[in-house]
């Protein structure tokens, strides 16, 4: 399995789209579509996100093998999937910025991982907690680009207190790689660098959870 | 020495009487006028009147007269969101499906208000300061543009999957940026500082960069009648300095992701190096972190010129308090003084 999975990333990270769904269909033969996302997908994307943060990949490389690992996923496991359920109710956004690449990357990558999860778009404060208290939700993934959203996330977090909503709140984009304690200051309970840290953190989250 | 001196001492590769700051600050104009940055950006004599203050106030060796990145975008007819405290941001793309590539036509300079206001601030600019100042002028690079002109996930499909369209978006963008670029360094900017954040190596693979950005700027550079600066807006270039020199630039913008003193090794006698202050987390520090950021950027990459102290984005935030700014330039004039002695 190690070396379906080495195989696996490095088709991904090459863009050899023909060879990394020869490997996901040899994969399928031996196991059921969840087992190959558990076993194959995540390790692999887990894999590039560390390389990553080690600055030996570029973006350009996550946002094309997250879209397609999306694509390959989405054809056996589709969101009906009971695969997909039980999960906690969790939403994906870009807070008062207009830069959507981010939010793309993780949604892709969270749903080539198994997750169900609202896609916002774009969305201000207060629309925001309209939708979080409509849609019941327990986990937010909030993307920005420009340092100044970031600041609003400590805008949401004030509102979402006062109405007395809980909400995990993860975040990430470039703000955050530039100052570590950024997270902490605007009042989100986790931060991610990468999207296969995303996944990671959603997985505990969830566990707590549910 | 003036300004003007003590950079192009160092853009020599040799030591000026200090090491030349760069403090792009260029929202910071709208506080001094007590303005909205909306405003503050409306009129030519706002921006002179907010750069002149700047300039003496923090002691920075340039004047910015970049207003902000849609600027560019406006003039292809796109739209511009002002906010209170923040940069204006874009608003919807102008490209939305490839094929309009197809059809797509460079806007001209001077049909533009939006730019020949930004020429008309640079000639005021020029008259005031004469030589004394160089006046560095902001120009997109073609290769980055495209992420506000169709989105940043649509430009990235484009490269890897339309290479044809790519190159006619490219050209198209080529023609723009030089003329966009000749028109400023006419009005009487001294150089252009060439933003070109897609090149780094935190965008897209260095291989890919050479097939690509390089080509582009190689093109665009040769026909731009002035010196640039090529700027990575945080993104790492490390691995590609021989590559970025090759371009023609004097300047390489770099990252508070890569170090100082790895960076000047491998861009000794082929580049200037901008940066590396790291503009998120200036935000938040004090008086004294301020000096020893300086002084740690300075000790990297001082000695021997080849090195002007600014950002690592090409903008400072909005946020970043004035005692923050003023250390800085306290700072550089206590440790910037060459030669570099206190260095061990």
């Amino acid at each position: 399995m190690e070396e379906l999975i080495h195989d696996f990333r490095e088709a991904l990270e090459s863009l050899d789209q023909i060879k990394a769904k020869a490997l996901f269909q040899q994969a399928l033969r031996g196991h059921s579509p969840i087992e190959v996302v558990e076993q194959v997908v995540v390790p692999a994307l887990e894999q590039i996100g560390l390389h990553w943060n080690e600055g030996s990949i570029a973006l350009s490389q996550i946002y094309m093998s997250g879209r397609f690992c999306e694509e390959l996923v989405e054809q056996v496991l589709p969101p009906s999937d009971p695969d997909r359920k039980h999960q906690p109710r969790q939403a994906i956004v870009v807070l008062n910025d207009y830069h959507m690449l981010g939010k793309r990357i993780i949604y892709s990558v969270m749903r080539s991982s198994g997750f169900e999860l609202f896609n916002y778009g774009r969305m201000d404060v207060n629309e925001l907690v309209e939708r979080v208290i409509t849609d019941k939700l327990r986990i937010l993934l909030i993307s920005v680009l420009m340092m100044p959203s970031a600041l609003k996330i400590r805008e949401l977090r004030n509102a979402l207190d006062d109405r007395g909503i809980q909400l995990k709140i993860l975040v990430g984009g470039a703000p955050f790689q530039f100052d570590p304690l950024l997270w902490q200051e605007v009042g989100a309970d986790a931060m991610g660098l990468s999207a296969a840290d995303a996944v990671a953190i959603v997985q505990r989250w969830a566990g707590e959870i549910t | 020495m003036n300004s003007m001196q003590r950079v192009l001492t160092t853009l020599s590769h040799k030591e000026p009487d200090r090491v030349p700051l760069f403090l792009l600050t260029a929202l910071q104009g709208a506080k001094e006028l007590d303005l909205s940055i909306e405003d503050y950006f409306s009129r030519a004599d706002y921006v002179v009147e907010g750069q002149m203050r700047l300039l003496k106030k923090y002691r920075s060796d340039c004047l910015y007269p970049f207003f902000y990145v849609p600027l560019e975008l406006e003039a292809w007819g796109g739209e511009v969101i002002f906010q209170l405290d923040c940069p204006p941001n874009t608003g919807a793309p102008i490209i939305y499906r490839p094929e309009e590539i197809d059809r797509l036509q460079p806007p001209r300079v001077t049909d533009a208000p939006c730019l020949t206001r930004v020429l008309d601030t640079i000639r005021q600019l020029k008259a005031k300061v004469g030589d004394s100042v160089p006046i560095i002028a902001v120009a997109t690079s073609p290769f980055s543009l495209p992420v506000i002109q169709m989105g940043f996930d649509r430009y990235i499909e484009l490269i890897y999957e339309q290479p044809d369209r790519l190159a006619r978006l490219m050209r198209v963008n080529e023609e723009f940026c030089v003329e966009w670029s000749n028109a400023q360094l006419a009005a009487g900017a001294t150089a252009i500082c060439y933003f070109d954040p897609v090149s780094s190596v935190t965008v897209i693979p260095r291989e890919l960069y050479l097939k690509t950005g390089q080509q582009v700027a190689k093109r665009t550079l040769a026909r731009i009648n002035g010196p640039t600066a090529t700027h990575l807006a945080s993104g790492r270039g490390l691995p590609i300095v021989d590559d970025i020199a090759a371009t023609g630039t004097a300047v390489m913008g770099v990252s508070a992701l890569e170090d100082l003193a790895e960076l000047k090794a491998a861009a000794q006698g082929k580049l200037t190096l901008l940066g590396n202050l790291n503009g998120i987390e200036m935000r938040r520090w004090t008086a004294e972190q301020a000096e020893a950021e300086v002084k740690r950027a300075i000790a990297k990459a001082g000695r021997g010129g080849g090195f002007i102290l600014s950002d690592n984005h090409g903008e400072i935030p909005w946020q970043v308090p004035d005692e923050v700014l003023l250390a800085i330039g306290d700072a550089v004039e206590r440790w910037g003084r060459y030669p570099l002695d206190w260095i061990e």
